[in-house]
């Protein structure tokens, strides 16, 4: 049924203060949620006091400072640090996002950082995606065609027909905008979520691909694609603003016109 | 580290978990008839609406008259049966979200039995009303 509290081994404690050097001026206060699996403590939130005079402008430039300078078995992923890489999403001040393009500036008060919300939790920050990357193999992210391609080059697309895909391309695959969206944290087990959705209508639009209607089959189903309550979290999250509801839509809308 | 090792009850890969059962194979006929519904109880509430404030007030035989009116019988009808049939669709929404496991199915039945009843009830009343205006007194 229901899951109205958190589960007893998942209520946050309060944690440890790190205070800020002598002499800092600038100070602000990120609070990092933590946790390990290797003793039976549950989750609690250290503070860090870090000054901002000594670090660099984003969000992620704090976590690597409080790594390198201050605690180091806080424990996150992040790789190109310029929002293309999708490593360091998690939940910062209330909103999925990526470390690396949100600029301390951006928030009031203290910086509060979790990982990315209703997925197990391997340590600290960093979230097991495991199930939804499988969900994204389920949907065959891959061009499906049974002509032969041109022996001497690539499939064509008109220009008109490659414009479909803008909006879709950019997907990183952070999942910032999976784990924002209420039905994946209810029915995350059939639900496929709106990162799939958009990789799956990504497939659905190419003009290359020849199997549009097995990838239609395939998400007529009341869970996989109509799980969806259009909630909009996912768009309003995404860090590199694209419309994932809007591709469901589009799915919603072929679905009816193959059928009409 | 835990003194113990814990139980692992399910080592099935997580691509199989993902595939799961396959598609259903519908959805579409669900969603599209929730919106469909949707648009047409606008004007049916709005004429029900109307009507009730131009019955404000009137007697129980001025009702009765109103109600064994074809038309008016017809719209009453066609209001009970769609609020019910969109009622019906929406609680599925909300039992599919919200109840998981054993109970999801029974939830499910007893929602198409008590609104089904309901809306039968409801029609078996305008069938009433009708007979009722129609008698020659």
């Amino acid at each position: 049924m229901v899951e109205l509290r958190l589960p007893r081994n998942s209520e946050i404690g309060k944690g440890k203060t790190y205070p800020a050097l002598a002499g800092a001026k600038n100070v602000k206060t990120f609070r990092v949620y933590r946790w390990t699996p290797d003793d039976d403590k549950n989750p609690v939130v250290d503070s860090y006091e870090i000054d901002l005079d000594t670090i660099g402008p984003m969000v992620l430039d704090a976590i690597i400072h409080i790594k390198n300078d201050v605690d180091p078995t806080l424990t996150f992923r992040r790789s190109c640090r310029e929002g293309i890489c999708g490593s360091c999403a998690m939940n910062i001040d209330g909103e999925n996002t990526l470390a690396c393009l949100k600029p301390i500036k951006d928030i009031t008060g203290d910086v509060r950082i979790y990982p990315l919300p209703h997925m197990p939790i391997v340590k600290d920050l960093v979230s097991n995606l495991d199930g939804a990357y499988a969900q994204l193999r389920s949907i065959n992210p891959w061009l499906q065609s049974d002509s032969a391609p041109p022996p001497d080059a690539e499939r064509k697309q008109s220009i008109e027909e490659r414009a479909k895909l803008d909006g879709m391309w950019e997907c990183i695959l952070c999942f910032c905008c999976t784990t924002s969206c209420p039905s994946y944290w209810w029915n995350g087990d059939r639900y496929l979520g709106p990162a799939v959705l958009l990789a799956a209508y990504r497939w659905i639009a190419d003009s290359r691909d020849e199997h549009t209607g097995n990838r239609l089959d395939a998400l007529e189903d009341t869970f996989k694609l109509y799980a969806c309550r259009t909630i909009m979290n996912c768009t309003q999250t995404c860090p590199k603003g694209l419309n994932p509801a809007k591709a469901i839509g589009r799915i919603k809308e072929l679905q009816i016109e193959r059928k009409a | 580290m835990n003194a113990s090792v814990p139980h692992i009850d399910v080592m099935r890969s997580q691509l199989g978990r993902a595939r799961g059962l396959g598609a259903g194979g519908s959805g579409t006929a669900h969603w599209w008839a929730e919106r469909v519904t949707a648009a047409s109880l606008l004007p049916l509430s709005t004429w029900f609406i109307v009507q009730m404030f131009r019955l404000g007030g009137a007697e129980h035989k001025d009702v009765v008259k109103w109600g064994g009116k074809p038309v008016n019988a017809t719209m009453l009808t066609a209001l009970i049966i769609t609020t019910f049939y969109h009622a019906q669709l929406g609680l599925q929404v909300i039992v599919d979200d919200y109840v998981h496991g054993k109970a999801h199915l029974p939830a499910r039945i007893l929602v198409r039995f008590i609104t089904s009843l309901l809306g039968l009830l409801g029609v078996l009343a305008v069938v009433k009303l009708v007979a009722a205006g129609s008698r020659r007194s």
